[in-house]
């Protein structure tokens, strides 16, 4: 008894090594930072007035254009190869519109000499990986081995704005406009308690308090959660009068055919489909800034060094 | 009566975790599409990369035919959605795959060698676009590798395993590199003799 509770200690205790061998092997890896502004210096490279430059620019592009451009400068991404850090990056922070997920991240390993570009799935055809290469290739290696970095990064962003441009996505004007709340009415719950709350409720009703009074009750209930889902009196009511009529007869022939037909329809869909649509906010309204939560980083983009 | 059933049936389903099942099987399998739709893209660019380096003069024969050989064998296997759950097949694949890979790495650090090929925009250009291929096979077999590993646990964790049971969901194998040594070796370039 006394060898099986050591045995027992024993595997315990191994196991929380294990545990605690695996959470530090995790921690290895260098955290993401969090996301603060569109130019983000870790190495203290560039000067206050360059980064406001660069913030600027980036963020009268994203008013304009609405695509999210954002600079991370960073000492080192070791034990990580540049191109997985920066995808571990892009799709923590999730640059970008919600819906297009139109983001561009730009990573700067200073001490590793690295530089890459990682473009969103969706801006992989206006920026496709030869094009990040050439960015690199012809702005960002020449001038970053004189030591401008300030330089490089203003000149590599207009060339990456001036192709995003060229790809013709929906800008913020032509964007609608987010749904203000759920104060409209959602014809897409209302077919759901029609078509499937009511025949349920109603053959309950009707069995446990008998046909009139089920259909009053049906007819009270419909009105109360019609109510609750619009907030809206008159709808209530009309709700309530159809599943009181639908009720009533579904204890006659007709009835009972008519809900049938109903349920048909339900199965092919019918006319209530109004699907919502969720803008994608946009965190550049006020001071602060935050990501749209769109891109999905798939590995576009190019990496090079200098 | 039949109403009750059914509700009860679509609830007790929910809570086992039927529903999760299905959803993380078609994760799976767009995942396991996107790593085929990468592999392929790179199978893509090996003939161009042949034909560019074929028109250097005195090209290393034997890492072209390499190349070319692996390709052959990389394309020749075909994966049908059997693969995805049988071990023995999705490790030929990967086995055929990762030849593949060496294979072009090896040319690639070979290549530099030439230097009429490193100025040739032609091969700069295909080199960038490997090394594009490259990263978003990587990451394919990395959100693979992680939707199958979600799958997994939901099939061997405990009330949800009641339902693998039921239906017969088993779980499915997961990428592994078989040959971690030929992986971390380096090739070895001699620049002694040409």
């Amino acid at each position: 008894m006394l060898l099986l509770r050591q045995i027992r200690r024993c595997g315990l205790s191994l196991l929380l090594f294990v545990c605690l061998a695996g959470a530090a092997f995790a921690q290895s890896l260098l955290p993401v930072p969090a996301l603060t502004a569109r130019v983000m210096d870790h190495t203290g490279t560039l000067s206050t007035a360059q980064l406001g430059q660069l913030e600027d620019k980036l963020a009268a592009f994203e008013q304009a254009q609405g695509s999210q451009i954002v600079i991370l400068l960073v000492p080192s991404t070791q034990p990580e190869d540049i191109a997985a850090y920066a995808n571990r990056v892009f799709n923590t922070w999730k640059p970008g519109r919600a819906g297009l997920g139109d983001g561009l991240l730009i990573v700067v390993a200073k001490q590793d000499r690295k530089i890459r570009i990682e473009v969103a799935r969706a801006l992989e055809g206006a920026i496709p990986d030869l094009a990040a290469k050439q960015v690199i290739d012809d702005v960002l290696t020449p001038h970053f081995r004189q030591g401008d970095f300030a330089g490089g990064l203003d000149q590599a962003t207009d060339r990456l704005i001036a192709l995003i441009r060229g790809e013709g996505l929906p800008t913020p004007a032509t964007t609608p406009a987010p749904r203000q709340g759920d104060g409209g009415v959602q014809w897409m719950d209302l077919g759901v308690l029609l078509f499937i709350v009511l025949p349920v409720l109603g053959s309950l009703t009707r069995r446990i308090l008998g046909h009139k009074l089920g259909t009053l009750a049906t007819g009270g209930a419909i009105a109360a959660l019609t109510f609750a889902f619009t907030a809206s009196l008159v709808i209530a009511a009309v709700a309530a009068l159809l599943a009181m009529l639908l009720t009533f007869m579904a204890g006659t022939p007709l009835g009972s055919a008519l809900l049938a037909a109903s349920q048909q329809r339900q199965h092919h869909g019918g006319p209530w489909g109004g699907g919502g649509f969720d803008g994608g906010g946009f965190g550049s309204g006020g001071g602060g800034f935050s990501s749209g939560g769109g891109g999905d980083g798939a590995g576009g983009g190019a990496s090079g060094d200098w | 009566m039949r109403w009750f059933f059914t509700l009860f049936a679509a609830l007790a389903l929910s809570g086992c975790g039927y529903n999760d099942f299905q959803r993380l099987d078609e994760q799976t399998q767009s995942a396991w599409s996107e790593v085929l739709n990468q592999y392929q893209r790179r199978a893509d660019l090996v003939p161009n990369i042949v034909a560019t380096v074929k028109g250097e003069a005195a090209f290393e024969q034997e890492t072209l035919t390499r190349v070319i050989e692996a390709r052959a064998k990389a394309t020749a296997i075909q994966v049908t959605p059997d693969t995805l759950n049988n071990p023995q097949s999705l490790q030929k694949f990967q086995a055929a795959q990762g030849e593949l890979g060496s294979a072009l790495s090896r040319l690639m650090v070979v290549s530099e060698r030439y230097p009429t090929l490193q100025a040739n925009q032609g091969f700069r250009d295909l080199r960038v676009q490997l090394e594009g291929t490259e990263n978003r096979i990587t990451i394919a077999r990395n959100r693979y590798i992680q939707a199958v590993q979600a799958y997994n646990v939901l099939a061997r964790s405990f009330p949800s395993n009641l339902t693998a049971m039921l239906f017969g969901y088993q779980t499915k194998p997961n990428f592994a590199p078989q040959n971690e040594a030929a992986i971390s070796a380096p090739p070895t370039v001699d620049f002694g003799k040409k």
